[in-house]
């Protein structure tokens, strides 16, 4: 799947997530620049892209992602649908 | 309600959305009731908080949370903070798992070293509750322990008492012996739950490891609905009345088409079958005080025949109100409403059809409407929407649906006499009205929080809040109990006025619209004035705080004979001179012996 049909998407899950339209997700966009996007956020957030993409992400990755270029890398090369 | 949230709901689209539902439910409230939850968590509670707070805005009850430090949950229960003691708490959860269980068997491990341990166990869960009572006085939720997703020992987990399966079963019933005898103790039954929802499903262990969840993610929205009904119910917010579609809801085909022996009821077919067992599943809700009605398009002799069919087991008699004619569905539903005295919102339909569900929802939403094909479906619908969830199960429950009869008859009798006193003095109306007894504060409690439209101020208590006005010398308090020739209405009337020197204001005064045009407010008003009397009161102020719903009491005031001191759109204030007063006849005697 490409990058850009990710974002696009990732985008979507991020605004329903934190109920914020006006978010805009670049490769550097990480959680200093939601406001709404704390550790605890961060579950319902991985929660969702899994869904929305329905695959999972390894605990490793979970905890290892710095920001959102990364989790679109992972998401590109595994999403299901 | 919202329609997102309305059982049986999307979970993803819940967890994904929450924030836009919270701010949809604060956007469209109305007021509701405020209540002060302390979670005490044996593991992550942050998002089952705030999902539990979408279904109870949903519900009309307005939360505030305190969340202990991740696992400090024995300690806070314990060894409370000042800051809990500040927040004083009006509900306890205490969301533990079996993995908060400390000590588990060992292989091989004698039974009586087992026991111990058990007991050891049980001891920290006992000694939290008992100082959470003893110092919050609130009630507690408590979940209990669901099963493990892996098994070491295989079936031996269960009937070996070094077993885990065996150890939670036992654990478990330990528990259970405490909710029998402690009132205001509820077990949230989460074993129950894990196992409807896949045990499998409902153990995500990354999401353990990750985020120390004690469920998957996926199930909060599930196991947040299941909680948020014990809550619903313990705040009187349940609904009151199934009503029920007959053609294809009660039993199989068209009784006006097939007639009697035409439909399929009872055991002779597996559809027959099917209709049974959900006509025998509705009828055990009459012993919990869910009164049941009719509303279906149909001849009335049609309706009766199908009802009286003899492999049935609903009756005619079993309905509180029977609406077979060719109206619209939502407005015999309405006239069912008015003819029970009670409100739209208390009502759940049940109709196989869907373009009768989609009018009814249209035309009165306030009334909540089922989703199923078939009765088997039906049972599920009705069984895990819990809307009627039993937490507290009084007397008074039990003996509804013959209250509503008792009214029915009363009606019949009213058209016999020439005047309407005739018909008051034939009823042989008693009243006892009395200070609050402790035995009667649940039901003075429940009566408050669920009465709408007969209540001058709506305010809401909780059961700790009630005992304490209970006890305290600054109020003057009035609880009303009606029995007539038909029988016992129970507890139906509340007031409490606040002292204040000479002057008296009332805080509460409510009436259950069971038992509307008895005078039964006059006999009320008549003690109140006496008690008020004996306390050197002069004068009595009477508040109405406007709501959609209590229109019917705007003016109660003026009919006591209070005069008008000022009126504005958030309260009218009224004033009655004690001297002045004399006492309204009514046909009641009041406080006549037992």
């Amino acid at each position: 799947m490409g990058r850009e049909v990710v974002r696009k998407r990732l985008t979507e899950v991020f605004r329903d997530v934190f109920d914020d339209d006006s978010i805009v997700l670049t490769d550097n966009t990480t959680a200093n620049d939601i406001e709404a996007w704390d550790s605890l956020e961060h579950i319902s957030l991985i929660s969702a892209v899994e869904k929305e993409f329905r695959m999972r992400f390894t605990m490793k990755e979970v905890s290892g992602m710095k920001n959102v270029g990364e989790m679109i890398s992972i998401v590109a090369e595994r999403a299901k649908k | 309600m919202l329609e997102e949230l309305r059982f049986p709901f999307d979970s993803d689209m819940i967890m994904l959305s929450k924030k836009k539902l919270l701010r949809k439910l604060k956007e469209s409230e109305s007021g509701g009731i405020p209540l002060r939850i302390a979670v005490f968590g044996g593991s992550t509670t942050s998002d089952i908080v705030k999902v539990l707070e979408l279904f109870l805005r949903d519900r009309g009850i307005i939360p505030t949370f305190w969340e202990s430090e991740y696992n400090m949950y024995f300690n806070d229960a314990v060894f409370p903070s000042e800051e809990l003691i500040s927040f004083k708490p009006e509900l306890a959860f205490i969301h533990t798992s079996y993995r908060n269980i400390e000590e588990t068997p060992d292989v091989l491990e004698s039974e009586n070293s087992v026991g111990e341990k058990l007991s050891r166990e049980y001891s920290r869960f006992e000694r939290m509750w008992d100082s959470i009572s003893e110092k919050f006085g609130c009630p507690i939720i408590q979940n209990n322990f669901e099963l493990p997703p892996q098994r070491l020992l295989g079936n031996r987990e269960a009937g070996c008492s070094y077993g885990m399966v065996d150890f939670i079963t036992r654990l478990n019933e330990r528990l259970y012996g405490y909710a029998k005898t402690h009132k205001g103790f509820y077990i949230h039954d989460i074993n129950y739950l894990a196992a409807s929802y896949g045990l499998y499903k409902w153990h995500e262990e990354r999401h353990w490891h990750m985020y120390k969840y004690a469920l998957s993610v996926d199930a909060i929205p599930t196991f947040a609905y299941s909680l948020s009904k014990i809550i619903c119910s313990v705040l009187g917010r349940n609904k009151k009345v199934i009503a029920l579609d007959l053609d294809n809801t009660l039993w199989g085909g068209v009784i006006g088409d097939d007639g009697q022996a035409g439909i399929e009821i009872g055991n002779e077919t597996s559809v027959g079958q099917s209709f049974l067992r959900l006509q025998k599943y509705l009828k055990e809700f009459k012993k919990l005080g869910v009164l049941l009605t009719v509303c279906s398009k149909n001849d009335p002799e049609n309706a009766l025949e199908g009802l009286n069919h003899p492999d049935g087991v609903l009756r005619p008699e079993d309905f509180a109100c029977i609406k077979a004619n060719w109206d619209e569905k939502w407005r015999n539903l309405e006239e069912t409403a008015r003819e029970l005295n009670l409100l739209p919102e208390s009502i759940v339909f049940v109709d196989d059809n869907p373009a009768e569900r989609a009018i009814v929802r249209a035309q009165l939403p306030e009334v909540t409407v089922l989703d199923f094909d078939t009765p088997e479906e039906c049972i599920m619908a009705i069984d895990g929407c819990g809307f009627f969830e039993t937490t507290n199960l009084s007397e008074d429950d039990s003996r509804r649906a013959e209250m509503y009869r008792e009214n029915a008859e009363r009606a019949a009798l009213e058209k016999q006499f020439a005047s309407y006193e005739d018909f008051l003095a034939s009823l042989e109306m008693r009243a006892q009205i009395t200070d609050f007894e402790p035995v009667h504060i649940p039901r003075i409690t429940q009566l408050t929080n669920k009465s709408n439209q007969f209540n001058l101020t709506t305010k809401r208590f909780t059961q700790e809040e009630m005992e304490r006005t209970a006890k305290s010398p600054e109020y003057i308090r009035l609880c009303g109990r009606l029995t007539d020739k038909f029988g016992d209405n129970g507890i139906v009337s509340v007031v409490i006025g606040k002292t204040d020197g000479e002057k008296l204001h009332m805080e509460l005064w409510l009436m259950s619209c069971r038992v509307l045009k008895r005078k039964m407010e006059y006999a009320m008003l008549n003690e109140l004035v006496d008690s008020a009397k004996k306390r050197g009161i002069k004068e009595i102020f009477g508040y109405y705080l406007p709501t959609k719903k209590n229109g019917m009491v705007k003016e109660l005031y003026g009919e006591f004979g209070f005069e008008k001191v000022s009126e504005d759109e958030n309260q009218t204030v009224w004033k009655l001179d004690v001297e002045g007063f004399e006492p309204i006849e009514t046909q009641i005697k009041v406080n006549e012996g037992e």
